[in-house]
This record gives C-alpha cells, sequence and structure tokens, in this order.
C-alpha cells in the first residue's frame, strides 16, 4: 500500500532513484530512517518480538506442565487463582499452553515461506535471467500450481501424504513457492534489461557473476519484501490445517490443534476456547503491518 | 479479439489436463499402495490382484493417468470407500451447497468492500480512509475459522440469535428461501466474506486513487461536471479490474471454504473433504479436489473473456 500511486514516469524515475541508492552507503541507514518515522510498524515488530521471546522463554515463564492436565479442573474460566487463562478440556494450563503452542505455530508458520524463497529465488531468477525455453518451462509449470485456490491445494496435498508436521511444511511450502517465482521472474526480468547488466556483459563478465554481482543485489529486496507478507497467510493456513486435523497431533500444543479441540467447548467456556484463535490473529495482523512497513521504508514497489 | 478468444481457450486446455495430473498424482503420493483408494483394506488378495488388473494398475504411470482421464471425462470419478456410492453422487450436492455459501459470501463481501474502498479512495487521508484500510487489514490477517467460532460465541451461545450449525432445522439438508434454511446461512456467509471484503477494499481503493489521479479527472473537474457525473467514470473506468478481482475471489472461496464448512457443518464440499481426510477415503478426496480445481480453472477463463470484453483500453492479441 503506497500512499500516492506514481504516474508511470515519476515510476522509472524512482526506479533509477532506486538503483543509484541500493549501490550507494546509505541504503540501510535510509530504511532505519524511515522505519523509525513509522510507530505503527515498530510497535508490530515490539509484539513479534515479545512474543518470539515469551514462546523461546517458554519453560521458564510457563507456570505449569503442558502436557500435565487434571480431570478435576478442566475447562476453568478466565480469571482461576493459579490459572490465569483457565484451564482446557482435559485440565492443562492454558497459558502454558498457548507460550508452548507459539512454538510449533511459529515454526509451521515461518518454514514454509522460508524454504518456498529460497527455491523460489532460485528458479525465479534462473526464468528471469535465462529467458527462452528455460522461462517458459518454469512458468508454465508455476501456471498450473497457480489454477489451484491456495487452500485447497495445501488441504490436497497434506490430505494425500496424511497428518504430520513434516507433510504439513511439505504441502505449504509447495502452496507458497509459484507465487514467489512469479516476483522474482518479473524483478529479475525487469533487472536484466537494464544498460550496466548489457555493460557487465560486455565487459566479459560470465552470467554467473552477472547474476551473483549484478541481479541478486537488485531483486533479493522486493522478493524478501513480497515474502513476508506471505507469513501472515502461511500462519493462518498453517493453524488451520492444524485445525483440520491435519498438521500437528495431539497432545502437542499448536494454536490451531488447540483451538480445535477447544471446539466442543464453547458452550462452556466460550471465552477461554476462543483464545489460541486470537494469538493466531495478533500474530497474523502483526506480521502484514510490519511486511508493509518494511515495504515502504524499503522503496520496494507493487 | 477473436483470435485472442480462440488463444485463450486453447490455453486452458493444457492447463486443465496439468491439474488433472496433479490430482492424479494425489493418490500416487498417498503413502501405501494406489490399490488401497480402490478397494477397502480388507479385501482378499486374489479380488485386490483382479480389480489391479482391470483398473490398469499394472500397467506404467502414464498408461495410467490416460486410462483415469477417460474415465473421469465420461463423468466417472470413482466410488467412495466409505460409503460405496458413486463419488460423483455425494459431490453434486455438496457442490450445490457451496456454491451457494460461496456466492452469497463473495457478493456481501464485494458490496462492502467496494463500499469501504470506494470511500477510502475517494477521501484520501481522510479518518474513513484510516479505517477502511484497518477494517482491510484486519479482514486478511483474521483466520477465518476463529472468526466464525467467534460469531458463534457471540450470537448462538451468548445471544441465542442464530443457529451455530448445519444448513437447516433438524439438519435437514434440503434447501429453502425461507428464514428457518436462512439464518442458518447468515454466520457462515458473514465469515467467509471477511476475506474478499478486505481484498476488495484494498483493490478498488488504489484503483480510484490511480484514477482519481489521471489527467480526465482533472479535465472533467475543469469542464464543470458534477460530482456525481464524475464519480460516474471514474466506476466505469474502475468497474472491469474490480470485477475481475471479484470473480476470482469467488474461485478462491469455493476451494478455501473447507475451514468455514467445517466450523459450521455446513454440507459442502468442505465437509465432504474434511471427512474423506479423516476416513482416508482417497477416491472422494481426489474427485471433490478436481471439480474444484477445474471450477476454478473455468471461472478464470471466464473472468479474463469478461474483463476482455468489458474493457476496450486491454488489447489482447
Amino acid at each position: 500500500m503506497s500512499t500516492t500511486t506514481p504516474t508511470a514516469a515519476e515510476a522509472e524515475l524512482a526506479v533509477q532513484a532506486k538503483q543509484a541508492v541500493v549501490k550507494s552507503q546509505g541504503y540501510w541507514a535510509g530504511v532505519w530512517k524511515r522505519l523509525r518515522r513509522d510507530p505503527l510498524t515498530i510497535a508490530c515488530a515490539l509484539v513479534l518480538l515479545l512474543m518470539f521471546l515469551a514462546i523461546v522463554f517458554a519453560p521458564l515463564l510457563a507456570p505449569h506442565d503442558p502436557y500435565q492436565g487434571s480431570m478435576i479442573r478442566r475447562l476453568r474460566p478466565i480469571g482461576t487463582p493459579n490459572y490465569p487463562l483457565g484451564t482446557d478440556e482435559l485440565g492443562r494450563d492454558i497459558l502454558t499452553r498457548l507460550l508452548y503452542g507459539g512454538r510449533l505455530s511459529w515454526f509451521i508458520g515461518i518454514t514454509p515461506v522460508a524454504l518456498a524463497f529460497v527455491i523460489g529465488t532460485v528458479l525465479g531468477v534462473l526464468a528471469g535471467f535465462a529467458g527462452g525455453k528455460v522461462n517458459m518451462a518454469i512458468m508454465r509449470t508455476t501456471d498450473v500450481f497457480y489454477a489451484f485456490p491456495s487452500v485447497l491445494l495445501a488441504v490436497a496435498i497434506s490430505g494425500a501424504l496424511g497428518a504430520g508436521i513434516v507433510n504439513a511444511i511439505l504441502a505449504l511450502t509447495l502452496v507458497f513457492i509459484p507465487p514467489i517465482i512469479r516476483v522474482a521472474e518479473s524483478v529479475t526480468t525487469g533487472v536484466r534489461n537494464l544498460d550496466f547488466v548489457d555493460a557487465a556483459r560486455a565487459s566479459g563478465a560470465s552470467a554467473f557473476t552477472i547474476v551473483r554481482v549484478h541481479v541478486l543485489g537488485n531483486v533479493l529486496g522486493p522478493i524478501f519484501v513480497y515474502a513476508t507478507s506471505l507469513i501472515s497467510v502461511c500462519m493462518i493456513l498453517a493453524s488451520g490445517l492444524s485445525f483440520l486435523g491435519l498438521g500437528t497431533k495431539p497432545p502437542e500444543p499448536e494454536w490451531g490443534l488447540m483451538l480445535n479441540t477447544l471446539r466442543t467447548a464453547i458452550y462452556v467456556q466460550p471465552w477461554v476456547a476462543v483464545l489460541p484463535g486470537a494469538c493466531i490473529f495478533v500474530t497474523s495482523i502483526c506480521f502484514n503491518l510490519l511486511s508493509d512497513g518494511l515495504r515502504q521504508a524499503m522503496d520496494v514497489k507493487g | 479479439m477473436l483470435f485472442y478468444l480462440i488463444r485463450r481457450v486453447l490455453y486452458a486446455i493444457p492447463i486443465a489436463l496439468a491439474v488433472g495430473f496433479v490430482c492424479f498424482m494425489l493418490v500416487q503420493i498417498a503413502p501405501g499402495d494406489p490399490i488401497n483408494a480402490i478397494v477397502p483394506p480388507d479385501a482378499p488378495g486374489d479380488v485386490v490382484e483382479q480389480v489391479r488388473r482391470e483398473y490398469g494398475l499394472d500397467k506404467p504411470l502414464p498408461i495410467q493417468f490416460g486410462l483415469w482421464l477417460m474415465k473421469v471425462v465420461q463423468g466417472d470419478l470413482g466410488r467412495s470407500l466409505a460409503s460405496g456410492r458413486s463419488v460423483w453422487s455425494d459431490l453434486s450436492g455438496a457442490i450445490a451447497n457451496t456454491l451457494m455459501l460461496a456466492i452469497v459470501a463473495s457478493l456481501l463481501g464485494f458490496t462492502l468492500g467496494c463500499l469501504l474502498g470506494g470511500l477510502a479512495g475517494t477521501f484520501r487521508g481522510s479518518f474513513i480512509d484510516r479505517a477502511a484500510v484497518g477494517i482491510a487489514v484486519a479482514g486478511v490477517s483474521v483466520p477465518h475459522y476463529w472468526l466464525g467460532m467467534v460469531l458463534v460465541v457471540l450470537f448462538s451461545v451468548q445471544l441465542n440469535w442464530l443457529p451455530a450449525m448445519g444448513a437447516g432445522p433438524g439438519g435437514s439438508s434440503d434447501w429453502a428461501w425461507n428464514w428457518e434454511h436462512i439464518q442458518h446461512l447468515v454466520l457462515p456467509a458473514v465469515t467467509l466474506a471477511v476475506i474478499p471484503m478486505g481484498i476488495v477494499t484494498r483493490t478498488v481503493r488504489g484503483i480510484i486513487a490511480e484514477i482519481m489521479s489521471q489527467e480526465f479527472v482533472t479535465a472533467l473537474r475543469g469542464k464543470g461536471l458534477t460530482r456525481t457525473g464524475i464519480f460516474l467514470h471514474v466506476v466505469k473506468n474502475a468497474a472491469p479490474n474490480a470485477l475481475a478481482v471479484m470473480g476470482l475471489q469467488l474461485g478462491y472461496l469455493m476451494g478455501g471454504s473447507i475451514l468455514v464448512e467445517t466450523v459450521f457443518s455446513w454440507p459442502g464440499t468442505g465437509l465432504l473433504l474434511n471427512n474423506a481426510i479423516f476416513q482416508r477415503d482417497l477416491p472422494v478426496l481426489q474427485g471433490t479436489i478436481l471439480v474444484l480445481a477445474m471450477f476454478f480453472v473455468a471461472l478464470n477463463l471466464v473472468v479474463d473473456l469478461v474483463q476482455t470484453a468489458l474493457d476496450p483500453r486491454i488489447k489482447r492479441a
């Protein structure tokens, strides 16, 4: 979301200005300067940092054992002494399970995007730089996966492979590779036709050197920003797979799975039952806003 | 134009074939012998071998795909392992239910999104703009299955206004357009409408702002045209893109309603898929995914053609 939509001529100028900026020393200083003036993005980054610390140090912070339940204190309300956020359907402390649950939720929310970023960038840059038949082969294969709605593709693959964390990560990685390929291909094609690439080629640089020195530096930024915008979607999808019983298996704590097992409790303790989903929502919206902020600070179009 | 039309339709054929191949491979990547997707696990050995020969599963993969494709084209999606009925008989009713839910939800999301996006794009930087952007971000960030649960807690558990589950009184699945049935549609449709609302708001806001910054709007204003007159010009320019986004969203909702249908026990393709996954009923899983993906391919084609027809600026050759 850019605040002003530039005309074609302005956009061209902006691209040229960016290329000049990318090579100068002060690019990251400029990004940081713009980020500092953006309180919403900073706030989201802080919330995510706090959440990250909380789930990393879950063993120190959690008041109880995440697996140890008790039949005599099942489904206690929020505010019960010793159990500030209540207990679940097996009498386990909700606060503890939310802290531990964040570990798996974050892991299966971020890993597929990271894997897809690496694989998608390699294939997309290859397609964009090589052009011709290679481009054709990679991009037409991408089109096939675009013919599936993302949720359907994730459910189809992990449904066929069966439940489990590895299968869920595999399915989600496959879902996110095609969109990253498309972005990587389009920015690489844009950079490939610029004069400095021609100059490098004329000076005798090999294709590998041109990609490593001239192309990657200019395309990684936009691809990275795009990938961060996918983390929010991936978190929702990953927890959604667990919610369907396709991701993590009980008794492992994970936000989507907790939401699933607590679903039957909405008539007993409705506000306890919806807590894990609130965690997913907060994480997802913070990643979304952080990605928007990064896009503006790094001056990436689109 | 005619050339583009023919080329675009022809291009959809390899895509449809490749989508079919991916669906065919779903059974191949599933753990265990693909024969388990056709016969129940307790079938005697000689029967298994006979079925394997009949289905051509002893032949190489490309030939198997060809045989499978022939069956699918004739409308034979196989038989459910769990119920023994043909997959299509279970699927047709479920598709009707999902389609109804998806159409209502996308109309709702599209209307709200156009309203919010239009206001935000017109009054850029105002309070309305910031509020609309906030709602749009929340709309695309919310786990909709969770939103469904929250709505159930509010409107079914606490207020007792609307039913939480099913598509009709007493679990009946015969749909009728009366309040007894429509009240079952309200919560799932609202839940599902949130995502297209967010996306349409973002898109329309961008399109409107871009058009408003173009010179012809300044010219119209200079000519002394009223606000309404200018607005009509802007709408005419924005409509093709907005309609294209909306068309694709309908497809995403058809495929993506599985989570919401699970929350509300809505008897559509999502519930069918969910049951198929739990019972490892691979023919049902494969058939449902195939039909939904083909629907999406067809929808993509229609959206492209309609957009080209509506917008003379798109010159595709």
